[in-house]
């Protein structure tokens, strides 16, 4: 009996998600631009969520973005959805005795994540703070631009998403189009984020950022080798922020983020939390390390350090 | 169905017909309703660069007229209850414009949410089973619930209330009074849940305060009655519809409270902001001070400090809230001032300084301004077009035919009573000079 109203409840569930996704269908067409009608536009538009996508529904998805990518930047471009690796928690060291304000790591992570360079959106801000006056943000400078660096007097904060442990940006999201994986990776489902940016307001870090216009991304500079949940080409009208290089990190064997590649003076430093002999483990035990705005309760995996 | 088909007719007939300032009312609107339209099209072209919002201040001039709004909407409860609850009748026979008012609010609450949206073609993620709305852990989850059980909740009974008049027949007790009451927790819990929305977030002190809440209402329990005094010395002054001046002073004495209440919370806001003198106060000095050299919102916080204060006065005299000209004019300051500290005032120092302690100085766009001027418009486009049918209705001289079916139209002027007063006036005008 329970199974056949269960099935009952299906079908009528069913058509009812049917019938409103036709309400919505007739409302997108009012609002959408009439030259993006392609077919490709409707699959994109009823997309379900990354994590509701049965393993066929995901193909088909993947496929479809991969040609629409590889279209439009004349390349062969491949997006993966590489799961969380079983038994890895990623965790992220900052020197500040090291960094030196170079912000190689800032345009290594825009060309490595396809972020938009009109408008520029960096997932990396590099801060100026005075040595005098310690990590107090409201002297700190952010628009620094000597002819070199390190200034005297001044030290360098790099800001990028904490990969908190407990996020206030997946909390507050009213569609759940961003949530923190297995591996504490918070990550963005771009086709589903509605773009009001409520997460915007609710990071205490400043790490999310928002597509105010089309990102423009030079083909010759695009990044093909890319991840659903991170570096893949973004559309306007919805955030995006720092992934700890997904594509990357979550290969077997794995490569280091762009950030931590890039450093020139080997200020930046990651691993996995949960394995006793990694590095990052060892800064953790050995430093002297603190979390950015600890009150909060953000429980960030983002630590800084001072080495020397 | 027949008969509901003639009521709807006799409404298509009471809305396309009136005076010539009703026309021009609301063909100005609707020119202005194009406009914002145009504006929309822009940004929904190139995305919301077109505004002057950025990263740093990620909401702008559209959530802070969101805010607002929300407040005025809340307010119509403080109509409802005096009405129904303790059946007080000089406001029952007003307290449906209070309601219909409550609606033209939420529906530029809504507008003015899908305007600042990145992706408003995919409001579907919003609707629960088919998306995924994030209940019970996002505050603006809580908001679209809310705010759309409140919209249906003041239409029905509204429309009720309005349809069974119009049979002149005594709505159905048992059908309005447990949706009556139910509209006044979810007038409450709008405003709240819209104030916890900013309240929950600890990235953001200017907002993290305990006093948000009560802050909200007080203030929305100002606007709001305000907006409807202007509107009653309008109804009345236009039409024939009678609204005693005892129901408007009730309304006037409550906001005079509540501009106590608020004129007190924010004072014990900016106590401990400044006594204490942590960082947190940088979003406080940012605005009523400046900060580092910004400081576009000053001169408005302050408009918004002086009108409230002066309106205070105005109503707690009772001499000067006695006479219409100083209440209009109370009334038309508390709109203006609660508009600035409620909406702008709330929500910009909540980005500046960001996260980071960046000053990035926000004003709105020409764009944002008029798509803003749309909303609004639209807003009072439904809000006049509902009145335009349920003041006739009020009156008795929109009804049921005498055959139980048609409709019966008595008069289809909206300024009938103006009409009757310039027809005497040049009477009057010739009598007066040889006095």
């Amino acid at each position: 009996m329970s199974d056949i109203k269960k099935c009952d409840d299906h079908v009528l569930h069913k058509s009812r998600r049917k019938m409103l996704k036709g309400l919505a269908a007739g409302i997108g067409l009012i609002v959408m631009p009439g030259r993006d009608a392609s077919a490709s536009v409707w699959e994109e538009f009823f997309q379900k969520h990354f994590r509701e996508l049965s393993k066929d529904e995901l193909k088909g998805v993947i496929a479809r973005l991969e040609k629409e990518y590889s279209k439009q930047h004349g390349k062969q471009v491949t997006v993966k959805t590489t799961p969380p690796i079983e038994g890895v928690r990623y965790g992220y060291g900052l020197d500040l005795s090291r960094c030196i304000g170079c912000r190689r790591c800032v345009y290594a992570c825009v060309t490595e994540n396809n972020q938009s360079r009109t408008p520029q959106i960096h997932w990396i801000r590099v801060m100026q703070l005075d040595k005098e006056k310690g990590i107090d943000l409201s002297h700190a400078e952010h628009y620094y631009n000597p002819a070199t660096v390190p200034e005297k007097g001044h030290f360098y904060m790099p800001v990028q998403c904490q990969q908190c442990e407990k996020p206030p940006c997946t909390k507050v999201c009213p569609v759940q189009a961003t949530w923190k994986e297995n591996d504490g990776i918070v990550v963005v489902d771009y086709n589903w984020c509605i773009g009001c940016r409520y997460c915007m307001a609710a990071c205490p870090y400043g790490a999310r950022h928002f597509n105010w216009a089309k990102p423009v991304l030079p083909s010759s500079e695009m990044n093909p080798n890319t991840h659903y949940l991170g570096n893949r080409p973004r559309p306007k009208g919805v955030v995006e922020k720092c992934t700890f290089c997904i594509q990357r990190t979550r290969e077997q064997p794995g490569r280091y983020p762009a950030c931590e590649e890039a450093c020139p003076v080997g200020a930046r430093k990651f691993g996995n939390l949960l394995d006793p002999e990694s590095e990052i483990r060892y800064l953790i035990e050995n430093k002297r390390v603190f979390i950015f705005k600890e009150d909060l309760n953000t429980q960030p995996k983002f630590y800084y350090f001072y080495a020397t | 169905m027949k008969n509901i088909w003639h009521f709807y007719k006799g409404t298509l007939v009471l809305i396309s017909k009136g005076s010539t300032a009703y026309y021009c009312w609301v063909f100005f609107l609707l020119g202005l309703m194009a406009i914002g339209a145009v504006a929309y099209a822009q940004q929904l072209n190139e995305g919301l660069i077109v505004t002057a919002m950025r990263d740093q201040v990620s909401w702008g001039f559209y959530i802070s007229n969101f805010t607002f709004l929300v407040g005025v909407a809340a307010a119509a409860v403080l109509l409802v209850i005096p009405a129904y609850v303790y059946h007080w009748k000089p406001i029952k026979e007003i307290a449906v414009l209070g309601e219909l008012l409550a609606v033209s609010a939420i529906v530029m609450c809504l507008m003015f949410v899908t305007a600042d949206i990145g992706q408003p073609a995919r409001f579907w993620h919003l609707i629960p089973k088919i998306g995924l709305l994030n209940f019970p852990q996002s505050l603006l989850a809580w908001d679209v619930v809310v705010l759309n059980t409140y919209l249906v909740i003041n239409l029905t009974v509204a429309v009720f209330i309005l349809y069974n008049k119009y049979y002149k027949r005594e709505p159905n007790k048992k059908f309005t009074t447990p949706l009556l009451l139910l509209s006044i927790p979810s007038a409450i819990s709008i405003h709240t849940v819209t104030a916890f929305l900013y309240n929950g977030l600890g990235a953001r002190p200017f907002w993290n305060s305990s006093i948000l809440v009560p802050r909200f209402l007080a203030s929305a329990f100002c606007s709001g009655p305000a907006f409807m005094i202007l509107i009653f010395f309008l109804v009345r002054k236009y039409t024939k519809f009678k609204i005693e001046d005892e129901a408007i002073q009730k309304v006037a004495e409550i906001i005079a409270y509540a501009m106590f209440i608020n004129l007190l919370l924010l004072g014990a806001e900016l106590f401990k902001e400044y006594y204490t003198d942590s960082v947190h106060l940088a979003p406080v000095q940012y605005l009523f001070q400046g900060l580092h050299g910004h400081s576009a919102l000053v001169p408005w916080i302050w408009t918004a400090m002086v009108f409230n204060v002066t309106a205070f006065i105005l109503f707690l005299n009772p001499a000067t809230r006695k006479n219409n000209v100083t209440l209009v004019m109370g009334c038309i300051l508390v709109f203006i001032g609660v508009y600035i500290e409620k909406g702008m005032g709330l929500v910009i120092p909540g980005f500046i300084p960001d996260v980071l302690h960046e000053i990035y100085e926000y004003a709105p766009t020409g764009i944002e301004l008029l798509l803003a001027m749309g909303i609004w418009a639209t807003g009072l486009f439904v809000f006049t077009m509902l009145l335009r049918v349920a003041i006739p209705i009020m009156n008795g001289d929109f009804h049921v035919a005498d055959d139980g079916v048609g409709s019966f139209i008595g008069d289809q002027l909206f300024l009938v009573q103006q009409k009757q007063e310039i027809r005497s006036e040049p009477l009057n005008a010739e009598s007066e000079p040889p006095a």
